[in-house]
């Protein structure tokens, strides 16, 4: 599948983008994407140093797609993602202090060390998690759309999946509750191509994957999820088609992961050649290229936003360091809501 | 006999009863090409081919459910579910598919569900979970859980040829940590619903199954060394359980206490706790204890984590308590 939709609406260029939006704001998103990527460059040097334990899926390849929709939302929306989770997170402004010390199972962390890398979650930002079963946020991002409508709410959903969710039954129930109820949802299928080792083409009898939305009676769209100025486009259009109408839409992002599944995973199922065409769209590179083809970045400022987001990174790694283990009663606490009497 | 892992055990249990039998298949995520999440079924496709070795879409619902489909008309499916804490997913396929066709049609559902399970490995909430006792509860399905490779590979060819729906739980914390002498017989099964005494004794029983059968054998050697023997009899299978076994081993120590990973409310101690109760009640001089993981779920912090898990110190203790008593 080639990653531009063959139809559709023509996506407004960076140009457009820049004269609407202002440097600023491209810059800021330059500044997000790559926070998430040297986030994640440091959170794998600390896994493989043994800092960090279990299971730790990166997101590496896919930032400009988390970075690109959720920059089309406001602070008041609502993000729900699946377990590789990091960026969205980050995206949705939780503290890099408490990610890193959630992935160092520290008592600062996001939650107090218990959930790890595939459970972060940040009521303050509305960011809903973090879930380590495949699919199964989807039914509760759909419960977040009915909440917004049943309240007359003017917010909308961000619900992220990997391709491997859309073969569950959760995500296909929720897809017609959504459609049936009208709910401001916008489901985003973050296709990288393989669910572990399995590539889409092995697993589902649909390669063009919006069209399931055709089941449902819902809008539907596909981005290049490598490409920021597309997929911001289009996720705003479906934000407004949410908070005006009501009206979901399910997108798919075409996009790819340049490590392998999670850390254990030496990716031995696609070739070194098929890698490194993918590594050509690398949004870290072709991000800044483009800002600085529009005359809004220098290398000199990118070399200091680079900077800059370094000294935020390693400022996560040493709070997460220093921070202290949970107190071993720490376990007991929150298994139940305590009701204030 | 070879010494083998307690994963290699698993594996060569399949691929022995793959050779024998044409019609056992197996079915589950990433488990051809990829090998499986854990390699169990590394080299799987290059032996028996796609047809049987079936790489499946990340649909649990649906391997188990086609699993079932297929065990109606001749075929032994095994299903593997990646993380046993996925099979919720499954749930309504195994608790009123495979576990009622029989009673309902009398066609017979020789499936195996295998789900590797438990903590250990600092898997967080989603990736750590002991479900068994989910399924226990089921009447139509049998449950197993090995402790060593020579029971992995028994019970699982044994799961193989059992007509009905087998859930086999296998510890993923001991799956390259345990080895041991497996044989080699084609024909070697352990037979479901027979436990088995890991350790003789006299002073106190602890009754377990799974990972905690070595948490057992450890904290009994302790104790040795202070002059009490205690026996540790391994379920192995949960459904149905060996109900003479534990009778037998009551009757040799008259003190039980009953251990598992899983959380301890509502677990499968509760059950083995309550048959002893009220069948061997004049037998005990004291009540029979349990001692379980904490009733939480299962953190990924790993301070936490080893926390939540019934270590040896606290099977000790227990089992003071219960000597002293």
């Amino acid at each position: 599948m080639p990653r531009k939709a063959a139809k559709g609406k023509k996506t407004a260029g960076a140009a457009d983008l820049l004269k609407e939006l202002g440097p600023d704001t491209l810059l800021d998103w330059y500044r997000k994407m790559l926070l998430v990527r040297v986030f994640e460059q440091q959170a794998a040097k600390a896994y493989s140093l043994g800092k960090i334990g279990g299971f730790l899926h990166l997101y590496i390849g896919q930032e400009a797609t988390g970075t690109g929709a959720i920059a089309a939302i406001r602070d008041e929306d609502y993000v729900v993602a699946a377990y590789r989770d990091h960026g969205h997170a980050l995206l949705k402004g939780m503290d890099p202090k408490k990610a890193m010390a959630e992935l160092y199972g520290k008592v600062t962390g996001c939650s107090k060390g218990k959930g790890g890398s595939m459970h972060f979650f940040d009521a303050e930002h509305r960011f809903l998690g973090g879930h380590g079963i495949v699919g199964g946020q989807i039914p509760l991002a759909t419960g977040v759309g009915f909440k917004i409508k049943y309240v007359e709410g003017d917010e909308v959903v961000l619900c992220f999946f990997g391709e491997g969710a859309i073969n569950q039954g959760a995500f296909h129930e929720s897809m017609n509750l959504a459609a049936l109820w009208k709910l401001p949802v916008i489901y985003i299928c973050e296709n990288n191509r393989y669910a572990m080792g399995t590539p889409l083409e092995r697993a589902s009898s649909l390669f063009d994957l919006s069209q399931k939305a055709c089941a449902y009676n819902m809008r539907r769209d596909v981005v290049d999820g490598m490409d920021i100025f597309d997929v911001y486009t289009k996720v705003s259009e479906a934000v407004k088609a949410a908070r005006q109408d009501k009206v979901p839409t399910l997108i798919e992002a075409r996009t790819y992961r340049f490590r392998g599944h999670s850390m254990s995973d030496p990716a031995h199922y696609r070739t070194k050649e098929e890698l490194e065409e993918q590594m050509k769209h690398d949004p870290i590179l072709t991000f800044p290229r483009k800002l600085k083809e529009l005359g809004i970045l220098t290398d000199e400022q990118d070399k200091a936003i680079q900077a800059e987001v370094k000294r935020v990174v390693q400022e996560a790694v040493e709070f997460a360091e220093k921070s202290p283990e949970p107190d071993l009663s720490e376990l007991f606490t929150d298994v139940y809501a305590e009701e204030e009497v | 006999m070879a010494v083998l892992t307690y994963l290699q055990a698993i594996s060569e249990g399949m691929r022995e009863e793959m050779r024998r039998d044409e019609s056992v298949v197996l079915l589950g995520e990433d488990i051809g090409v990829y090998g499986g999440a854990f390699k169990v079924t590394k080299g799987f496709i290059d032996e028996f081919g796609p047809k049987r070795v079936i790489d499946t879409p990340i649909s649990e619902s649906a391997i188990v459910g086609a699993a079932v489909g297929m065990a109606l008309y001749g075929f032994r499916p095994i299903a593997e579910i990646q993380f046993a804490d996925f099979i919720t997913v499954a749930y309504n396929q195994i608790v009123q598919n495979a576990a009622t066709i029989h009673y309902r049609y009398g066609f017979p559902v020789p499936i195996v569900v295998r789900a590797p399970s438990g903590a250990g490995v600092h898997g967080g909430p989603f990736h750590s979970q002991n479900p068994e006792a989910l399924f226990t509860h089921v009447p139509g399905l049998k449950v197993v859980a090995p402790s060593t490779p020579a029971d992995a590979k028994g019970l699982l060819k044994a799961a193989v040829r059992d007509d009905n729906p087998v859930l086999y739980f296998e510890h993923k914390y001991l799956y390259r940590r345990i080895k041991g002498e497996v044989p080699e017989d084609d024909d070697f099964t352990v037979p479901i619903g027979v436990a088995d005494v890991k350790r003789p004794g006299r002073d106190a029983t602890v009754i377990t199954y799974g990972s905690t059968v070595h948490t057992a054998l450890q904290a009994a050697e302790d104790l040795s060394a202070e002059g009490a023997e205690v026996e540790v009899l391994d379920l192995r299978t949960l459904r149905p359980y060996d109900e003479q076994a534990i009778l037998d081993s009551v009757g040799r120590t008259n003190r039980v206490l009953v251990l598992h990973e899983a959380s301890k409310t509502g677990g499968v101690g509760a059950e083995i706790a309550a048959f002893i109760t009220e069948n061997a009640f004049e037998k005990l001089d004291a009540p029979v204890m349990r001692l379980g993981g904490l009733d939480t779920p299962v953190p990924y912090s790993p301070p936490l984590e080893e926390y939540w898990l019934p270590s040896k110190e606290r099977v000790v203790g227990a089992l003071r308590r219960l000597l002293e008593y």
